[in-house]
């Protein structure tokens, strides 16, 4: 593996929230998706994991949220701490009440619930009353259209509506930090744009860090704090998020552009990928 | 007339029984997506185990009360269930989570298998019968209508009156508190409530145990009405059609398709079978579920497959 990153990691904070360390995740016992990934995520900010489709991003994810045990994957090697805490053999309901909720690829809002009450099984964490009403004003203020499509049954809202349900539902379980997997897919680039400020919004105001998963990396980019550059289960660059949009190779492979104008050579390009980053 | 009102009646008492039947299918099926072809096999064991727990503890603690004897003993039996829902969830679907809906049905019915036979194991396998104070006479109603009046069995006007209030009870329990609330997330998708922290096998306990409930209630009608045996086990047969006519995911769904399929059953054999030659008894309530299937396949209050395109 060749990480020829140009920047340094990022500066040793002392308020790590995530740390993961070298983790491997394996599939049906062979299929090795990751292979060897480390990231962190400083209290407070917002990281973006970049790649493009199967490099390994909602992987990562879900092995930090354990989701993948219903995907029959496992963590095979590495370790993930949170506020310095081991929680691989944690559940998923065990992270969720130590703060680290997810929010999955493709939205999955209960369909036959409606917005409201999708939003309340959000809390099933959370057992003071007065906490739960407090949350689901505060996601209604974030999110003025839930409101108003409050009684509607999730499957009929639009797609925007049900991104918007599905963070806010993971919101209401109070979280730290939230697993933010495609925000952007299947959603138009204004309605895209609305949801990123939200993040933004619920990042500066509520002190929420993130952690997305995006191919959309010019969006990404523009929120993101700090970003890592998944490809075939290894993090081949990171930086600072400013650092990574002016890069050229990032500019050339993720955001379409180059020096010479827009080009489609994807053999060349593939090729000179390897030879820069996977040899 | 007083013989159709007479017929008709008998019809719904037998359709609120495979209604009651039903609703354990519904139950397991909305929170966890299994068709549980064990439920048949849960009334029969939790029959026996009111059966015989009422019989054995008098003798064991030594007392007379009938009351007495019927409610340690539903108590026990109702512990059962929830001990077989918890030995369900960790023995078998803990192991089979994401697993093909075909291998969670092959489950249950090896499930259903080992209750038949562990039931009698435990209890015995005699025809057994269940009191508990249940009338049995006869009452006879809208006298001053018609000359003699309609004939009810009283038994059954208490069954369907303790079914219905089964049914609100759960109504309520789905749509009013979190743990109802947790159930529905569940059976909608449960990889995303398992995101947001509601613990599946917790969620898997407690709806095996509600279908226990369902499943003792049932036992103990069908039981006080005609004994606790071996065929109670193959009332589940006739809850099938019922499921299918109700909608496999709606409460409202399995009593009002037990009702249907009730009278249609009764009503049928009085006044098609002596065209046919009688047995339609038997076969009507799945020709009639094979007919729903062709034209309203999610039942008549089945959750409609919402999909976007």
């Amino acid at each position: 593996m060749n990480t020829s990153t140009t920047n340094a990691p990022p500066a040793p904070e002392s308020n790590i929230l995530l740390n993961v360390n070298g983790i491997e995740v394996i599939y049906n016992h062979v299929v090795l998706v990751l292979k060897g990934v480390s990231l962190q995520v400083p209290e407070g900010r917002i990281v973006a994991i970049l790649g493009g489709n199967g490099a390994g991003k909602t992987t990562t994810l879900r092995a930090i949220s354990n989701l993948l045990k219903g995907e029959r994957g496992e963590v095979t090697k590495g370790m993930i701490e949170y506020r310095g805490e081991r929680v691989e053999a944690l559940s998923p309901s065990d992270l969720v009440r130590r703060g680290v909720v997810q929010v999955m690829e493709g939205r999955h809002c209960f369909a036959h619930l409606t917005i409201e009450e999708n939003l309340l099984a959000g809390a099933y964490t959370r057992s003071d009353k007065g906490e739960i009403a407090a949350n689901l004003d505060k996601v209604y203020t974030y999110f003025p259209r839930l409101k108003t499509r409050r009684t509607s049954q999730a499957a009929y809202t639009s797609g925007g509506e049900q991104q918007m349900c599905a963070i806010g539902r993971a919101l209401m379980s109070n979280p730290n930090m939230v697993l933010l997997d495609e925000p952007s897919m299947g959603l138009a680039p204004q309605i895209v744009e609305e949801v990123f400020e939200i993040v933004k919004d619920l990042n500066a105001k509520e002190k929420v860090s993130f952690l997305l998963a995006e191919q959309n990396t010019m969006v990404a980019l523009r929120y993101a704090d700090f970003g890592y550059i998944v490809e075939n289960g290894r993090i081949v660059m990171e930086g600072a998020a400013q650092e990574l949009a002016s890069n050229e190779d990032v500019k050339e492979f993720y955001l379409g552009l180059s020096g010479e104008g827009r080009k489609s050579f994807r053999e060349v390009k593939h090729y000179r990928r390897r030879k820069r980053w996977l040899s | 007339m007083g013989f159709f009102l007479e017929t008709l009646f008998g019809g719904l008492m037998a359709g609120m029984l495979y209604s009651l039947v039903a609703l354990g299918f519904v139950l397991i099926y909305k929170a966890s997506g299994v068709f549980n072809f064990a439920q048949g096999a849960m009334v029969l064991f939790a029959a026996l185990a009111m059966a015989r727990f009422a019989e054995w503890f008098p003798k064991w603690f030594g007392f007379e009360s009938l009351l007495l004897a019927n409610l340690l003993a539903f108590i026990a039996a109702m512990a059962m269930m929830v001990v077989l829902a918890w030995a369900i969830e960790r023995l078998c679907l803990s192991k089979l989570v994401n697993q093909e809906g075909i291998t969670l049905l092959m489950a249950t019915l090896g499930i259903a298998y080992f209750l038949d036979g562990f039931g009698q194991t435990l209890f015995g396998s005699d025809i057994y019968s269940i009191n508990v104070g249940m009338p049995k006479d006869p009452a006879f109603i809208l006298e001053g209508m018609f000359e003699g009046g309609v004939m009810v069995s009283k038994e059954d006007l208490v069954a369907a009156v303790i079914a219905a209030l089964l049914v609100i009870v759960l109504a309520l329990f789905f749509q009013k508190t979190k743990t109802g609330r947790a159930l529905r997330a569940v059976a909608d998708d449960h990889q995303a409530a398992q995101s947001i922290g509601i613990p599946l096998n917790t969620i898997w306990v407690i709806v095996w145990s509600v279908a226990g409930f369902a499943a003792l209630i049932a036992g103990i009608i069908w039981g006080s009405k005609l004994g606790v045996q071996f065929t109670l086990s193959l009332v589940a047969l006739k809850a099938l059609p019922v499921v299918i006519l109700g909608g496999l995911t709606s409460v409202p769904g399995a009593i009002i398709g037990g009702l249907i399929i009730g009278v249609g059953e009764k009503l049928s054999e009085i006044y098609i079978g002596p065209m046919l030659g009688g047995g339609i008894e038997i076969w009507f309530a799945y020709v009639l579920a094979l007919g729903f299937l062709l034209v309203r396949p999610q039942g008549l209050f089945g959750e409609k497959i919402i999909d976007r395109v």
